[in-house]
């Protein structure tokens, strides 16, 4: 609760900062803020506590969850201060938005009641829409941006009547009373229906097939940070609410409920793998790698009991490759029209730091060891073969094997192509979070246990 | 000093090198993989327990993972093939002039330092770590420094990495799986696991996969030629020196002895596969025009040898394939360093730009014609004792295999000395072929008389991996 308190009042001085005409001193007052709410956070581990009637409910899990938030805004905040500098006009409320937006995700993984879990889903998603469409004078951005919008609230409504059935079937909108009632027979099926309504709202939210359609446009619509904002904070953040609300509302789902996930797993997985192979446009390649990752992860839901420190693992992997990656790609198509795969074309001759970096995080992805990707691939799978669905471990190595086609596919172009236009000149502050986010990935993979133990 | 501290020799050696800058780098590598070379020669003379040098710290909690290494005479026969032949690959490269040195060194020892891993690691997560590692060095020094068109190229190690991370990961299913029933990765549990005989199936098949892409067995051997022709001299050499034989270890060390119901069940597939690869090889390598492309194919012939030796499950065929293996790595290395330097004078690979080389340089002709020999196996290097060794296990089984099997060396000699007579003998060639260099020199005599030494004298390697050997078979006929 804390947390989500500073973090409210950081937005709001970000906000008010511009009046009083400190715009310059806003990003390193937001980057020491967070780093000091962090501090925060986590001294709030293994102290869970309740808030206001069980409106929040701080636990493990959402300290866990939170603090990720928090490093990953870190990172993408300390991006911002070069990507907006031609924009000064607009600097505070961008700052400002993305904190709310952390408020937002805090807010999803602490919810003890589904009010403030939809509270939370909607600051979450309305920063995203501003977001997205924030270059107002691109057409892209502003279709990336209404796109989102419409869809998005398509999605929010369909969580909302899920919460409605859900309240019509138990009498309650608190989280731990659901969850006893749930327990006990004789539930009215609704309850089963509006479960089913929000998991569908949830899976639109990570852009798991088939509620994926919206995730290519809006990420290669919207400017590069906001794409790396949602293809890794905003994808982590749904993914560990999506778990949260399963395991709360209801711990012993049906068989028909893991079937159903697991069809949904491997159809996402291949979806977004097969459609990587055919973009050429980097954001696009990432939006498709995003969503067969989020395939990967929906694999988490079939051992509720035990998965959480998995997915902690896997989210905290996927998001640390995810920002170093797009620290690298924010930095080379900074000044270009395009994102294509040729505009990386000689980065291993012109910036070979860059370069090395962004051929591990994508080898990360690619699940390759010593990288972390490699061990959360490796104990979700471990995982699911325990539930019984070797078939869904089948699927997932057939479709890492693919994603190694397009991941590839940029290294090749860094390393195997010369340069085609003069090379830019590469701000130091994208080097640095790059630098940063690859090294806690490899720190990660070198040392598992540090965070597979966080959650038991 | 245990085998941690060679392990960590070569990482931080690879480490240094590319510290050391451009100029620097070959000597440094050079020096580091020497080093290398000495502790295992060290621990091979000093230690009388091979045991006592184990390893195991715990590693990762959830899943249980433990670093451990296990040092027996095969895994230390094995390391020795990796630190033996590292530096003369290293050395065999110094006449060429790489552009950024540093990184390409740094790779090759990070490879060795990979490679000796997978030899030594006795957790099946280490060891698949270790095994996946030595795929991204390979990847990079086959595409940034290899031949021929980049486009070409390209293609060629793509389908290369996809084809081998393929295989691994299915063998890393496997390894989840036997989690799954065991609770831990450690090698000495898996031994301890009864699985059913359909379990034993899809386990040795996952594990198949994996081991027949590396090796490579027919029909999952093509990637290879095309890899090896487009690969620098170093990265060929890497490859079908000591790489492909983490393919073959680890159906010893992992495969056989996790599986030995199915081994024993699908003997007649897997030796069928293997043995047609000894023919399809030899006979593909008989029509070849590229010199690199001609040894990659007799290199097929001759490791599917050695694999059908493995899967006999007899001391024979296993002891056998170890020789074979060792053997193999030197010859193999040295033939690829000859048409490596006859590349250096002529600047082609195709056979039939050259002839006329031996009354230009009777010296380098006398060396490669004694690599040539030992490849086609005669009696008194050390090829022959591993191939016929090999080929007695076979007739044990059944005397046809041995007799088909045979046909590689009667194919093998056939093409090879064809081979020799195209490159070599003929007319005096009109273009000049300076004569070996002593560096050239050296690398060359010191993998002869490593050949020579061991088929007139092979009891110290047969009794370093015999205690090996034996614990294995007694594993495989558990019942």
């Amino acid at each position: 609760m804390n947390t989500l308190i500073a973090i409210s009042g950081l937005g709001i001085f970000c906000l008010f900062a511009e009046i009083i005409n400190l715009r310059k001193a806003i990003v390193p007052v937001a980057v020491l803020g967070l780093i000091a709410i962090l501090g925060i956070t986590v001294s709030e581990f293994d102290h869970p506590s309740a808030w206001y009637n069980n409106m929040v409910i701080v636990n493990n899990f959402s300290v866990a969850f939170s603090s990720l938030f928090i490093v990953l805004t870190i990172f993408i905040l300390a991006m911002s201060g070069d990507f907006y500098k031609d924009k000064p006009s607009k600097f505070s409320d961008f700052i400002a938005i993305k904190i709310f937006l952390l408020a937002g995700a805090v807010a999803m993984v602490s919810f003890g009641n589904l009010s403030m879990f939809f509270l939370g889903i909607e600051i979450l998603s309305i920063s995203l829409y501003i977001l997205a469409g924030s270059d107002r004078l691109s057409i892209l951005s502003n279709e990336a941006g209404m796109k989102y919008f419409l869809l998005g609230s398509f999605a929010s409504g369909f969580i909302l009547f899920g919460i409605c059935l859900v309240y019509g079937a138990t009498g309650y909108f608190d989280v731990a009373e659901i969850y006893a009632l749930s327990q006990g027979a004789g539930l009215p099926v609704w309850f089963y229906f509006g479960i089913a309504m929000i998991l569908i709202g949830m899976l639109f939210k990570i852009a798991a097939a088939p509620f994926h359609f919206w995730a290519p446009d809006v990420y290669e619509g919207s400017p590069t940070l906001v794409t790396a904002t949602m293809s890794t904070l905003a994808k982590v953040v749904a993914v560990a609410t999506l778990y949260k609300l399963v395991t709360s509302l209801n711990a012993n789902m049906p068989h028909l409920f893991q079937v159903v996930i697991v069809a949904i797993a491997i159809l996402t997985m291949a979806v977004g793998n097969l459609l990587a192979l055919r973009q050429e446009n980097v954001k696009r390649m990432m939006a498709f790698s995003g969503i067969s990752h989020a395939g990967f992860m929906l694999l988490a839901l079939l051992s509720l009991t035990t998965a959480a420190g998995t997915l902690f693992y896997y989210t905290a992997a996927y998001a640390f490759a995810g920002i170093a990656s797009f620290a690298v790609i924010t930095s080379v198509t900074k000044n270009k029209a395009t994102q294509n795969v040729s505009d990386f074309n000689g980065l291993g001759k012109t910036n070979p730091v860059l370069a090395a970096v962004l051929t591990m995080s994508l080898l990360s992805m690619a699940g390759i060891p010593i990288f972390a990707g490699f061990f959360a691939k490796f104990s979700l799978f471990t995982q699911t073969i325990e539930a019984g669905y070797l078939v869904a471990v089948i699927a997932g190595v057939i479709s890492s094997i693919i994603s190694i086609g397009y991941y590839f596919k940029l290294i090749l172009a860094m390393y195997n192509k010369d340069a085609d236009a003069e090379t830019t000149s590469f701000p130091w502050v994208y080097t640095v979070v790059a630098v940063l986010a690859i090294a806690l990935n490899i720190g990660m993979g070198i040392y598992p246990g540090c965070m597979f133990d966080l959650l038991k | 000093m245990d085998v941690t501290t060679l392990l960590l020799l070569l990482f931080v050696g690879a480490v240094i090198t590319f510290i050391a800058g451009d100029k620097l780098a070959s000597k440094v590598a050079l020096l580091f993989s020497a080093a290398a070379l000495g502790v295992t020669v060290y621990l091979l003379t000093t230690v009388q327990q091979f045991s006592s040098l184990n390893v195991s710290y715990p590693w990762i909690s959830a899943p249980k993972a433990y670093f451990a290494l296990k040092v027996d005479g095969l895994s230390l026969a094995m390391v020795l093939l990796t630190t033996a032949l590292t530096p003369l690959i290293i050395l065999s490269s110094f006449a060429n002039q790489f552009k950024s040195a540093k990184n390409f060194y740094a790779l090759v020892l990070f490879m060795a330092f990979a490679m000796a891993g997978t030899f030594l690691a006795a957790d099946g997560l280490l060891y698949y770590i270790f095994w996946e590692l030595a795929l991204i060095p390979i990847y990079f020094i086959a595409l940034l420094w290899g031949n021929d068109a980049i486009e070409a190229r390209k293609k060629a190690v793509l389908k290369f990495f996809i084809y081998t991370l393929g295989g691994s990961l299915f063998m890393l299913v496997a390894f989840a799986y036997l989690y799954h029933k065991a609770g831990s990765f450690l090698l000495t549990d898996l031994y301890q696991l009864k699985l059913s005989s359909c379990e034993q199936t899809w386990i040795f098949f996952a594990f198949f996969l994996a081991y027949a892409i590396k090796i490579p067995v027919i029909p999952f051997h093509t990637w290879q030629a095309e890899v090896y022709q487009k690969a620098p001299t170093v990265g060929t050499m890497l490859l079908s020196g000591i790489m492909l034989k983490m393919g073959l270890y680890s159906v010893m060390r992992w495969q056989l002895p996790i599986a030995p119901e199915a081994a024993k069940t699908y003997m007649p597939l897997v030796l069928g596969l293997s043995i047609a690869g000894v023919i399809y090889g030899s006979i593909v390598a008989l029509r070849q025009k590229d010199l690199k492309k001609l040894l990659a194919y007799s290199s097929l012939a001759h490791v599917g040898l050695i694999a059908a030796g493995c899967y006999t499950l007899t001391y024979d065929g296993l002891s056998g394939a170890v020789s074979q293996m060792i053997a193999h790595g030197f010859v193999i290395v040295g033939l690829f360093y000859a048409a490596e330097i006859i590349y250096r004078r002529y600047e082609t690979r195709t056979i039939a730009d050259m002839g006329g080389i031996r009354t230009q340089t009777p010296k380098f002709t006398s060396l490669f014609m004694i690599l040539v020999l030992a490849s086609v196996a005669l009696p008194g290097t050390y090829n022959f004792v591993g191939e016929f060794t090999v080929l007695y296990s076979l007739s044990q089984i059944n005397v046809w295999y041995a007799v088909i099997g045979g046909t590689t060396i009667i194919l093998g000699a056939y093409y090879m000395l064809k081979m020799f007579q195209n490159v070599m003998l003929g007319e005096t060639n009109a273009k000049l072929f300076a004569d070996v260099t002593v560096g050239e020199t050296v690398v060359m005599v010191v993998l002869i008389a490593f050949l020579l030494f061991f088929g007139l004298y092979p009891k110290p390697l047969l009794d370093l991996v015999n205690p090996s050997i034996q614990e294995i078979l007694t594993q495989i006929n558990r019942s």
